[in-house]
């Protein structure tokens, strides 16, 4: 079983881009697929909401960034986490509810994360993570770290709420070295774009915040990588904060109890409902990589049935043992636990 | 020489920066301004680069915060007003409030807020807003009475590893003196009893509890001794503390500056007619703000909130029961 850690970073370094994209985007679209099948079994607790479509987009952010850097993930970004180093198996106990994953039970699906990795565990609250990214970012900054980025990503429903124009604008202030990806799905649930925002591209925003904008056709992961690639770059060498808007569609509903028929017809059969997956097969392919595919989507298949099967196996979360202690307080735990 | 509740709170801040590294602060015009009550006044200067100015953003000011304490930071984040915390209050409660049950991982930070009526602020720069944070768990809600109270308690919300909302009281900014900062502190965690008495207990906090000693001392010139009971911390709340004074006097009035509608006063009297029934030998009572918004003009301020008058009244009714 591969876990690729964040630790191994260096090493990954020197792999083909494309390559851990590949497999980042292989293993993210299988293990989703299988977590849709466990969901329809009711083996998951909660919701499943899934990246289906959006995995090149995701995954380049993910892959970009390195150890050190920080990545919060919104609920499309299983690639990017996976690409970034989040360990599948974790994922996994996130959606079955083990107590040995990451939330312990405490929360779950894509409300997971790791802070010990540099991974946020986003809250619902769409637009929260931008200045909380932000806050990690100039903290480390303070304590003299460098070439450091932080990557946080939105849907174009996100871009209307308050939070997510605060915390661009914050840390356009700050020059901070942060990468906002935007995946513009034409759709926030059902509402389409023209309900949400009256501009033209949200890619003209970029101006307004005073930041560098980055548009990229978010079904072709090569375009994508490269795009991400390089905000992520200019981010580094401290051209402060960067916005990329992919367009593409999601090919799933929002949650997988959504069928998603409100997306338009000639939407979905135009280029923009194209399946990344497809394409970077077929990128693959005309590489002269075509047989490492095939074998990675096996590698792929192999760990998310291994690590289902570890997972099922796993302890749940026992209510008589948790520690029902909302602060971190020592000494005055007591205190604190009679509220 | 004397140092006001304003001063302490400054000093603190000044200490905070001093000794660890990993405190900041964050806010409005808090660097070379000093902030709009001048409490972090000459601190950019002192600390360059740990006194920084915000936009006009207080969700992103708090969610900013939350990120980096989740990096190892102690940010300390001025409102300018108590009042426009609501504008953050999603960071605060959804996020800052979550973060250790969530991840057991600390979310150390300060979130200070100048709170309370003083006359001629109206509606928006006069609220209480500790009910609303002491309803969610994971946050420290504190609400010093004192001018020794505002600089220990601060040292020690700073140091915690938790979130705390800090509500100071704007009332009491410039006009409550001490002599001296204090050299030893009572835990922030440990309500004080503020006057003794053996008839009626007035538990108060903030600036109530100067309103309570007037009221109590008014009250001393009938014949009657009201014990005052200063909360100090509201979040967690110290029940113990209220239950003694309560089993020795039997009498119970709480009164809270903010509004009626639920709060820490009705917290107070829950808590002592459930787990203290049989110590009362009458209905406890509660004395709040009118539920009404915040007026305006003093002469309708100083009727919407209570006052020493207002509290000694509804000590003599708890009295005659
Ligand atoms: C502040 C807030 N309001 C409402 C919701 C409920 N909600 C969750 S996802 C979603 C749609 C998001 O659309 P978009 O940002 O375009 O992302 P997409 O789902 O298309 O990836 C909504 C309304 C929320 N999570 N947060
Ligand atoms: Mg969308």
């Amino acid at each position: 079983m591969m876990d690729r850690e964040v630790g191994k970073a260096s090493s990954q370094a020197e792999q083909d881009p494309m390559e851990r994209m590949s497999r980042a985007m292989l293993r993210a679209r299988v293990l989703e697929d299988k977590l849709a099948s466990l969901y329809r079994a009711g083996r998951i607790v909660g919701g499943v909401y899934l990246g289906r479509g959006q995995e090149g987009l995701s995954a380049a952010g993910g892959v970009a960034l390195r150890k050190g850097d920080v990545l919060a993930p919104l609920i499309r970004d299983m690639a990017g986490r996976l690409g970034f180093g989040e360990p599948l198996v974790d994922a996994v106990r996130a959606y079955l509810g083990s107590k040995l994953g990451p939330m312990k039970g405490r929360d779950g699906n894509i409300h997971r994360g790791d802070l010990s990795r540099g991974i946020l565990p986003m809250i619902s609250h769409l637009g929260a993570m931008v200045s909380a990214t932000a806050g990690v970012l100039l903290a480390k900054r303070m304590k003299k770290e460098k070439g450091f980025v932080g990557l946080t990503s939105a849907g174009d429903g996100a871009t209307s709420t308050g939070s997510f124009h605060e915390g661009l604008n914050v840390a356009a202030v700050e020059k901070l070295p942060l990468v906002v990806v935007v995946a513009d799905n034409g759709y926030a649930y059902s509402t389409p774009n023209d309900r949400q925002f009256a501009c033209t591209d949200l890619l003209d925003r970029a101006k307004g915040y005073g930041v560098e904008g980055h548009g990229v056709d978010g079904t072709d992961p090569e375009a994508c990588w490269e795009v991400v690639g390089r905000a992520v770059q200019r981010a580094r060498e401290g051209a402060g904060p960067q916005l990329v808007v992919g367009r593409l569609l999601r090919l799933c509903g929002h949650g997988e109890h959504d069928d998603g028929l409100y997306i338009d017809k000639k939407m979905k059969s135009s280029d923009r409902g194209r399946d990344c997956m497809e394409v970077l097969r077929d990128q693959m392919k005309a590489r002269g990589l075509g047989q490492n595919w095939d074998r990675w989507e096996k590698e792929a298949q192999e760990e998310v049935e291994g690590a289902v099967k570890k997972v099922a196996e796993e302890p749940l979360p026992d209510p008589f043992e948790e520690d029902w202690r909302a602060t971190a307080m020592v000494g005055a735990a007591e205190a604190v636990q009679k509220g | 020489m004397s140092v006001t509740y304003l001063d302490a709170i400054r000093a603190a801040q000044e200490k905070a920066l001093q000794n660890d590294p990993s405190v900041f602060i964050y806010g409005q015009d808090v660097g070379k301004f000093g902030g709009a009550f001048k409490a972090t006044k000459n601190l950019a200067e002192k600390f360059p680069g740990r006194v920084i100015d915000s936009p006009i953003s207080e969700d992103a000011m708090v969610g900013l915060a939350v990120g980096a304490a989740m990096e190892g930071m102690r940010p300390v984040v001025e409102m300018q007003f108590a009042d426009f915390s609501t504008v953050g209050l999603n960071q605060m409660l959804n996020h800052a409030a979550t973060t250790y049950w969530r991840t057991g991982k600390p979310c150390p930070m300060v979130l200070r807020l100048p709170s309370g009526g003083t006359p001629g602020s109206g509606p928006f720069h006069s609220q209480s807003m500790e009910a609303i944070y002491a309803h969610y768990p994971g946050l420290v809600v504190m609400t010093p009475a004192t001018v020794e109270d505002a600089y220990s308690m601060l040292l020690e919300a700073i140091a915690m590893p938790d979130p705390v909302v800090f509500c100071e009281h704007k009332l009491l900014y410039y006009h409550l003196k001490a002599k001296s900062l204090p050299a030893e502190a009572v835990p922030a965690f440990k309500a004080h009893v503020a006057r003794p008495g053996r008839d009626v207990t007035c538990v108060a906090y903030s600036a109530m509890v100067h309103e309570a000693l007037a009221a109590a001392e008014e009250l001393a010139g009938e014949g009657y001794e009201a014990e005052v009971v200063d909360l100090r911390t509201v979040k967690p709340l110290d029940t113990d503390t209220i239950l003694a004074s309560v089993a020795r006097t039997g009498r119970l009035l709480a009164v809270g500056e903010s509004w009626p509608w639920g709060g820490v006063s009705a917290e107070v009297v829950s808590r002592v007619a459930s787990e203290g029934f049989e110590l009362l030998d009458a209905p406890p009572r509660r004395l709040n703000a009118k539920d009404t918004p915040i007026p305006y003009h003093p002469n309708l301020w100083s009727a919407h909130r209570p006052t020493a008058v207002r509290i000694a009244e509804a000590l003599r009714e708890v009295l005659r029961y």
